[in-house]
C-alpha cells in the first residue's frame, strides 16, 4: 500500500500497484487454493494416524464368530484390506488410491466408499445448505434488529429467544417438532426423503427438490420439500441461536463508530445507513462466526437425521464409526475435511469481498 | 433577519455509569447566514458535543433543554424525518477524526454521492460530476480515479479533505467544522480556507468553525465564542476579543499563545486544569485557576451580560486585564 501525502505535487491520490496482469482477486484465490490442498493432504495424514491408533480391532469387528476360527478367512480380510503390510505402506497405498479418486470399499455395505458418499453427501447437503442460509438470513436480521433496539423490549425478547434456543437439547427441539407439526397438525411427514408414492428423481444432483424440478417432476420436488421442512426447521432455529447473540455485538460495537453517526449526519434516511453502513461494516465478523455455525450446524445433522430418518452422511458415519469400517471412516473424515476447507475458503473469499483493506492489500 | 443558527439556553447532561453528568450549561450563540464563527476553549469543554447537539448525534440517554433554532425550525424533540431534512444539506458537519469518521468499506465515490442523491434529487451522473469538481476543489489529485479508492488508500490529510468534500456536497447552508484544518499543511490548509470563504461570498454558507487554533479564529472568523467548563465565558467580534480581552480566562489564553507568529499559535495550557463535567466548584467555573478571582466569585456561575459593543462576558469582577504583546 502507498499512500500521498500533502503538499506532493504531481502524485496520484489512488495507489494498490498491481502486479501485471493478474488481478489482485485472483491471487488471493490462487494462494487460498494451494494452502487448502496441503491442508487436505495434511487431514489424510491425520485422520489415517487417528483411526490407526483408535484401540478396536477391524478383524473382530468385520467378521462373524465363524470366520474368526478360520485362520484362512483372517489372513484374507487382512490381505483384502492391506492390514498385513506397515502402518506406512497401508498409508502411500491409501493415498495412491485417494488421488485415483478410490476410496476403497466400505466393509459394511460391501459397496466402493465414493459411491456411499456420492449417495449419502448430497442427502446431507440437502439439508444442511438451506438450513444455512436460512440461519444466516434469519440470524443477521433478528442481530441487527436487537443491536439497534438495544436495550429495549426487541432486545430483552430476542436475548431471552436466543437463550432458550441455545439451551434446548437439539433432540427435544425435534421431538417438540414433530409433535406439534407432524402429530398435532398433520402439516408436514415425520421422516424420510419422500412419500412411498414416489420414487427418486432422476439423479442429476442427488438433491430430490433440485432433480425433481430439473426434470420437470413437480409433485416430487414438493413432496421432497415436504419432507425437508422440519428438520431444516430444527437446524436452522438452532443456528439462529447461535448465531443471533454475536451478531447483535458485532453490531453494537460498529453502531458506535464515527463513520455510522457520520452516515447519519449526511441526512441519509436510517434504512440506507443500517442496510449499507451498518450492514456492511458488521458482516465482517459474521462472516468470521458462519465458518464455525456451519461446522457446529454439520454435527447437528447427525442427531437430526437419525431422529427423522433421513438417510444423509451423518447416519453413514455414525454406522461406520460403530463397526470400526476404516475405509468408510476415512472416506468420510475426508469428506468432512474438504468440507470444512471450502467453508474456510469461502470466508476467506468473503473477507475479501466485502473489506477492501483485505481485497487491495 | 433572524439568525440562520439560533441556541438559547441549551444544556446537556449525558448519562455515565455515576450518573447523569451535565455537560453543557446554559449556552447561547447565535450564527447569521454567510457568516463564519468561531468557537473555542481547552480540551474538554464541550466544543464538539455542543456540535453533536445541534445534528441530533448525542448518545442515547442524553437531557437536553433549552432551544436551539435553524431556519426558524426548533431542532430539539425533531423526529427523524424532520432531522433527516436538516442534516446534511442545512446543517453538515465535518468530524474531528475525518480517518473514523469515513466508511472504511464503501468507496470515496459512494459515501461523496449518496446524500447528494436523497438531498439534491440527482442522478448518478449528475452526482459524479459534481463529486469530482469538489474533490478538485479541496485539492485532491486524478478526482475520477480517488472516486473509485477506499479511504485507507489516503493519507491523513488527504482524508480530511475527502471529509470535507463530503460535507459540502449536498450544498448545505451551515456548516460546523470540528478543527478541520489540523492535520493539513499550511498551503492546503490555505486552499480550504480560501474555498470556505469563496462558498462563503458566493453562496451565503455559514461556518462554524471549533478550533484549537486561535490563528484560524482570527484569520477567518468574524466573531468568536470562548468554551469554559461547558459554558460560554465570552464572546464578541474575534479582533476585539483577540486584542481586548475582558474575560481573565480569555486574557490567559492568548497569554499563553506562543509569540512572533501570526497565524500559528495552538492553545496552550493554563495551570491547573479545568474541572471535570460534574464537578465545577460553586460559583465561577474558572475560579480556581484564576488570578483575579474575589470571594463573590464563588457563590453563583456569573451569566453571560452585555459588555460594550456586540460583547458579552461571564465574568462578576471584570478585571482590567492586559493582553502580552
Ligand atoms: N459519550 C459521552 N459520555 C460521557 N461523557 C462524554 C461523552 N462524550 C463527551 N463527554 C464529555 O463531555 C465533555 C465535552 O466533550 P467534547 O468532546 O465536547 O469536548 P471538546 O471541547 O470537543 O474537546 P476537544 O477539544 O478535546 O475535542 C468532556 O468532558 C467529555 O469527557
Ligand atoms: S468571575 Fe471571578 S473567578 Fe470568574 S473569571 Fe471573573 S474574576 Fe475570575
Ligand atoms: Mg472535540
Amino acid at each position: 500500500m502507498t499512500t500521498v501525502h500533502d503538499g506532493e505535487p504531481g502524485t496520484v491520490a489512488t495507489t494498490a500497484s498491481r502486479p501485471r496482469g493478474a488481478h489482485p482477486l485472483l491471487i488471493f484465490l490462487a494462494k487460498r487454493v494451494a494452502v487448502t490442498a496441503g491442508l487436505l493432504l495434511g487431514v489424510t495424514v491425520v485422520t489415517f494416524g487417528l483411526v490407526n491408533v483408535v484401540p478396536g480391532d477391524p478383524v473382530t469387528a468385520n467378521l462373524s464368530d465363524q470366520a474368526l476360527n478360520d485362520p484362512a478367512a483372517v489372513a484374507a480380510f487382512r490381505e483384502k484390506w492391506g492390514l498385513d503390510q506397515p502402518l506406512w505402506a497401508q498409508y502411500l497405498h491409501y493415498l495412491g488410491n485417494l488421488l485415483h479418486g478410490d476410496l476403497g470399499h466400505s466393509q459394511q455395505t460391501g459397496r466402493a466408499v465414493l459411491d456411499d458418499l456420492l449417495h449419502y453427501v448430497p442427502a446431507t447437503l440437502e439439508l444442511a445448505l438451506p438450513s444455512m442460509v436460512l440461519a444466516l438470513l434469519i440470524g443477521t436480521g433478528i442481530g441487527m434488529l436487537a443491536a439497534v433496539r438495544n436495550g429495549r423490549l426487541t432486545d430483552q425478547l430476542v436475548r431471552v429467544g436466543a437463550l432458550l434456543g441455545l439451551s434446548t437439547p437439539p433432540f427435544w427441539l425435534s421431538l417438540v417438532v414433530l409433535y406439534v407439526f407432524f402429530y398435532q397438525l398433520g402439516l408436514a411427514p415425520s421422516g424420510g426423503r419422500l412419500s412411498t408414492d414416489f420414487s427418486p428423481p432422476p439423479t442429476v444432483t442427488g438433491m430430490y427438490t433440485v432433480d425433481g424440478a430439473l426434470a420437470g417432476q413437480w409433485d416430487v420436488a414438493w413432496d421432497a420439500a415436504q419432507h425437508l421442512s422440519l428438520p431444516v426447521l430444527v437446524l436452522t432455529s438452532l443456528t439462529v441461536a447461535m448465531l443471533v447473540r454475536f451478531v447483535r455485538s458485532a453490531m453494537l460495537e460498529v453502531l458506535q463508530q464515527d463513520y455510522i453517526r457520520a452516515a447519519y449526519a449526511k441526512g441519509l434516511p436510517t434504512r440506507v445507513v443500517l442496510r449499507r453502513h451498518l450492514l456492511r461494516a458488521g458482516l465482517v465478523p459474521v462472516v468470521t462466526v458462519s465458518g464455525l455455525a456451519f461446522a457446529s450446524l454439520l454435527s447437528g445433522t447427525v442427531l437430526v437425521e437419525s431422529i427423522f430418518g433421513w438417510p444423509g452422511v451423518g447416519q453413514y458415519a455414525y454406522r461406520s464409526a460403530t463397526a470400526l469400517d476404516l475405509p468408510a471412516i476415512l472416506g468420510v473424515s475426508l469428506f468432512v475435511a474438504l468440507v470444512y476447507t471450502l467453508v474456510n475458503l469461502t470466508v476467506d473469499l468473503l473477507y475479501g469481498l466485502i473489506d477492501p483493506r483485505i481485497r487491495l492489500s | 433577519m433572524a439568525p440562520l443558527l439560533d441556541v438559547d439556553s441549551l444544556a446537556v447532561t449525558l448519562p455515565s455509569p455515576r450518573g447523569p453528568l451535565p455537560i453543557l450549561h446554559d449556552v447561547s450563540l447565535t450564527v447569521d447566514e454567510g457568516e463564519l464563527v468561531g468557537i473555542a476553549g481547552e480540551s474538554g469543554c464541550g466544543k464538539s458535543l455542543t456540535a453533536q447537539t445541534l445534528l441530533g448525534l448525542l448518545p442515547p440517554g442524553a437531557a437536553v433543554t433549552g432551544s436551539a433554532r435553524y431556519a426558524g425550525t426548533e431542532l430539539l424533540g425533531l423526529d427523524p424525518r424532520g432531522w433527516q431534512r436538516v442534516r446534511g444539506a442545512g446543517i453538515a458537519m465535518v468530524f474531528q477524526d475525518p480517518s473514523a469518521a469515513l466508511h472504511p468499506m464503501l468507496s470515496v465515490g459512494r459515501q461523496l454521492t449518496e446524500h447528494m442523491r436523497v438531498h439534491l434529487r440527482m442522478d448518478r451522473r449528475a452526482a459524479v460530476r459534481r463529486a469530482v469538481e469538489l474533490l478538485d476543489q479541496v485539492r485532491i489529485p486524478d478526482p475520477e480515479r480517488a472516486l473509485r479508492a477506499y479511504p485507507h488508500q489516503f493519507s491523513g490529510g488527504m482524508r480530511q479533505r475527502v471529509a470535507i468534500a463530503i460535507a459540502l456536497a449536498a450544498r448545505p447552508r451551515l456548516l460546523i467544522a470540528d478543527e478541520p484544518t489540523t492535520a493539513l499543511d499550511v498551503t492546503v490548509q490555505a486552499g480550504i480556507l480560501a474555498l470556505l470563504e469563496r462558498l462563503r461570498a458566493e453562496t451565503g454558507l455559514a461556518v462554524a468553525f471549533i478550533t484549537h487554533d486561535l490563528g484560524v479564529l482570527s484569520a477567518l472568523t468574524t466573531r468568536g465564542y470562548i468554551f469554559y467548563a461547558g459554558r460560554v465565558v465570552e464572546t464578541g467580534p474575534t479582533g476585539a476579543l483577540l486584542t481586548a480581552p475582558t474575560h481573565p480566562y480569555t486574557a490567559a489564553l492568548l497569554g499563553a499563545r506562543p509569540h512572533g507568529t501570526q497565524t500559528g499559535g495552538t492553545l496552550r495550557p493554563i495551570p491547573g486544569a479545568p474541572p471535570a463535567p460534574g464537578e465545577a466548584p460553586p460559583g465561577c467555573p474558572f475560579h480556581p485557576r484564576c488570578g483575579y478571582a474575589e470571594p463573590s466569585c464563588g457563590t453563583a456561575p456569573p451569566p453571560l451580560t452585555p459588555a460594550g459593543a456586540d460583547r458579552s462576558v461571564a465574568c462578576v469582577v471584570r478585571p482590567h486585564l492586559e493582553v502580552a504583546a
